[in-house]
């Protein structure tokens, strides 16, 4: 009993030591940057460790300082999740921060304090060419701080267009509609998975929830903020608790694979690639990322719908946005022009061209004048028009910084038929109530 | 003689043999008190201060930077979680099953690979091989077993006609399978507990019984049974204590799931930590703590004063 004492609290010195660890060693690493190139100018760019993001980044800092020779942009990267916000933060704090550098948009945007901490990048000429949809993400009251590296995408249903061309199904726009194609698809007697779900990884079990928040901003434009404030909840909230009731229906119908308990979301790829499942709540990147390996290739047959809600007038994508660039208020003189420069390049046409030149883009850049190259997979052309036609509004997690840690435990249980909609949907209330405190937002 | 060489061997010109003979010991040690010292500051400073700090953090809202004292509202949400009240339950019925079965295969795979048998030094190490593989690999490999449609487990029913259930995946299973797998590695340790205690039994009374004509099974309630309790109470207590504070096991196979039906209160414990939430999971593992003392500090008490009795 001593030992498992021991050992629990050894665990929480080794994290406290390991925190300044880090933090010491990533200065570090900027201070020896500084000294790379005597003449012009250096900046550094701080990103997060992912291979999707590192490989974009290189190759725009290497296109730019192919049109600027005379300033080098050096990457530096952070850690990821939770040590990488608070390395953010205190770097942010400590004036220590890299001349530019990438972060989430939307709520954990909010979070970093931007009126102090950031350049507002408004009066700027590339301010305009930021698309609209994003600079909400990346705005404090009139002031926009940020301009998006990377590209957008949606939560919603991939799904398999062959085994809706077979069946004469059409697109649908209300979850009626969605339900009767999803009995159609059973009905038709050829052992087709109506709906794919994969709670082998549970985080893919909350899709029908989050994927639904576009129907419920529809529906109660307040809510985002009404929930932030304490004030409205998902389990006595009509139009909020459809997501978790949309879940507990597929399941009562019977309408899910049948080893949705042990599948992966390799599985889940699989089964919509070559029909074995006709639908998968997926995130679109997601999808497109893992789509190639799961189809061999062909992956013409793959496409993309926004999860529908009560009302097909209103039918719309949850869009989850970019992260943003940004320039922090440390930078000054002439790192702060490159650094606008470098700024003004990512959101270039030229910008999104390096990009995509790294990897091929899975959904929409947020600039103007950037084009989608024309041999994108279907799907990610599926979700692009969502994002042409307007029909899109941001995740909750885009509004709000109130997200539960438990939601994935309890939306398999709720679609594995444990709990039901109601008893999920208070349960996740709970769930929201600590990380609120934890916050320390307002009215918790 | 040790007094007087140095271990070299005694040559005529060697002085400082009578300047060696005053000892520096005077309280019976040769060794100085500040001797202890890097020990302790070892010990106080990765034992006995974090074990303090972590008291006074389960009092706290605390994100690592800064902490805010909210006195013992972090208890009461501990209390509240709706997955601590399974995650307990559980944790019992984990840690019985786990102890229970480890005892009664433990014991008679003792008897069996105590008595003459053939291969017996052979058939020693393979049970007790599963107990010196990684726990997470053993649960990675039993994941890929017990998986319902794929897994070699359900293949193998498949062919003698019976429909195997989703060991990992059915809320009414998930948990025993898991004791299951626990069980299989852990009962290694216990067999070999029971045939230390089996083996150190005096052949006499055996051989006394076999004499007056006892049974085999006479032989093992009356004699093997009593006289190898010292190594039932060392199972037990062994068992139960990883029993009540498993973790790793669960977490390679199931994560608690599916949903909260195969949580344990570590794996509660350590999912608050996931979430950032530290000022709580420090309370949840000072709530472990009192837990896993109140009840094997009175069983060990118990089966140490039942051992004296025998």
């Amino acid at each position: 009993m001593h030992s498992s004492r021991k050992r629990k609290t050894t665990t929480a010195v080794a994290a406290l030591v390991a925190l300044p660890l880090s933090l010491s060693a990533c200065s570090a690493g900027s201070l020896g940057s500084s000294d790379g190139d005597a003449e012009g100018t250096t900046i550094n760019f701080l990103v997060d460790p992912a291979d999707s993001s590192v490989k974009p980044a290189q190759a725009m800092a290497d296109a730019f300082h192919a049109a600027n020779p005379d300033i080098t942009v050096e990457l530096e990267t952070r850690p990821a999740g939770t040590e990488g916000d608070n390395l953010i933060k205190t770097r942010l704090s400590t004036g220590s921060m890299a001349d530019i550098f990438s972060y989430n948009s939307g709520s954990l945007f909010q979070q970093i304090d931007p009126a102090k901490n950031l350049v507002p990048l408004t009066s700027e000429s590339f301010a305009g060419d930021v698309s609209d949809a994003f600079k909400p993400n990346v705005s404090v009251g009139d002031e926009l701080y940020g301009v998006p590296i990377g590209t957008a995408f949606g939560g919603g249903v991939v799904y398999n267009k062959d085994v809706y061309a077979e069946l004469g199904l059409s697109v649908p726009t209300t979850w009626d509609e969605f339900i009767a194609n999803s009995q159609k698809i059973k009905d038709s007697g050829d052992g087709v998975a109506p709906v794919v779900q994969t709670y082998g990884e549970t985080w893919t079990s909350q899709l029908f929830v989050l994927g639904d928040f576009h129907n419920v901003a529809a529906a109660e434009p307040s809510f985002a903020d009404d929930y932030t404030a304490n004030k409205a909840k998902y389990a006595t909230d009509p139009a909020a608790i459809k997501g978790f009731e949309h879940l507990q229906q597929v399941h009562d119908l019977g309408l899910t694979n049948s080893d949705f308990a042990s599948a992966t979301l390799a599985d889940g790829l699989r089964m919509v690639a070559d029909g074995t499942g006709a639908q998968y709540p997926m995130l679109s990147a997601v999808a497109a990322g893992g789509l190639e390996t799961a189809a061999g290739g062909d992956t013409d047959n793959v496409g993309f719908f926004a999860l529908p809600g009560d009302d097909a007038a209103t039918n719309g994508l949850t869009a989850w946005y970019p992260n943003g660039a940004y320039i922090p208020t440390s930078t000054t003189g002439a790192e702060l022009e490159a650094a606008k420069k470098f700024a003004a390049f990512i959101a270039s046409p030229e910008g999104c061209e390096a990009q995509t030149s790294a990897s091929p883009p899975t959904g929409p850049y947020l600039v103007t004048g950037c084009e989608l190259p024309s041999d994108v997979t279907a799907l990610t052309q599926d979700v692009n028009a969502y994002f042409e036609d307007d029909k899109q509004s941001p995740a909750l997690e885009f509004l709000s910084a109130v997200k539960g840690p438990s939601l994935e435990q309890i939306t398999v249980q709720v679609g594995s038929g444990i709990s039901t909609a109601a008893e999920g949907a208070a349960l996740y209330d709970q769930d929201v109530e600590k990380q609120a405190q934890q916050l320390g937002l307002e009215g918790w | 003689m040790a007094s007087t060489t140095t271990g070299l061997p005694p040559t005529p010109a060697s002085p400082p043999q009578t300047s060696r003979a005053p000892r520096r010991s005077r309280k019976g040690t040769p060794y100085p008190g500040w001797f202890y010292l890097p020990a302790a500051v070892v010990y106080l400073s990765i034992f006995i201060v974090p074990t303090i700090v972590s008291f006074y953090f389960s009092l706290t809202r605390w994100n690592f930077s800064s902490s805010e004292f909210i006195g013992l509202e972090n208890f009461f949400q501990f209390f509240r979680e709706p997955a601590l009240v399974k995650g307990f339950t559980n944790t019992i019925i984990y840690a019985v099953v786990t102890s229970g079965l480890k005892v009664v295969l433990g014991m008679g795979l003792g008897v069996l690979l105590a008595s003459q048998i053939t291969g017996r030094a052979y058939l020693r190490s393979v049970v007790f091989f599963p107990v010196l593989v990684s726990t997470v690999g053993v649960g990675i490999t039993f994941t890929a077993l017990m998986n319902p449609s794929r897994g070699l487990i359900n293949q193998v029913l498949e062919l003698v006609g019976i429909a195997g259930p989703g060991w990992l995946t059915d809320p009414q299973l998930a948990l025993l399978s898991v004791a299951l797998v626990d069980v299989w590695k852990g009962v290694g340790l216990a067999t070999v507990i029971y045939i230390a205690g089996i083996v150190s039994i005096p052949p006499e009374y055996t051989e006394a019984a076999a004499v007056d004509g006892a049974s085999p099974w006479q032989q093992f309630r009356s004699i093997t049974l009593p006289l190898s309790w010292p190594a039932t109470s060392t199972v037990v207590t062994l068992s139960l204590i990883g029993g009540l504070r498993s973790f790793d096991l669960i977490w390679a196979m199931t994560r608690g799931g599916p949903g909260f039906t195969s949580d344990v209160i570590a794996s509660v414990i350590y999912k608050q930590y996931q979430a950032g939430f530290y000022g709580l999971s420090t309370a949840g593992n000072v709530l472990l703590f009192i837990v896993v003392t109140a009840i094997v500090i009175p069983l060990t008490r118990w089966l140490a004063k039942k051992e004296v009795a025998m």
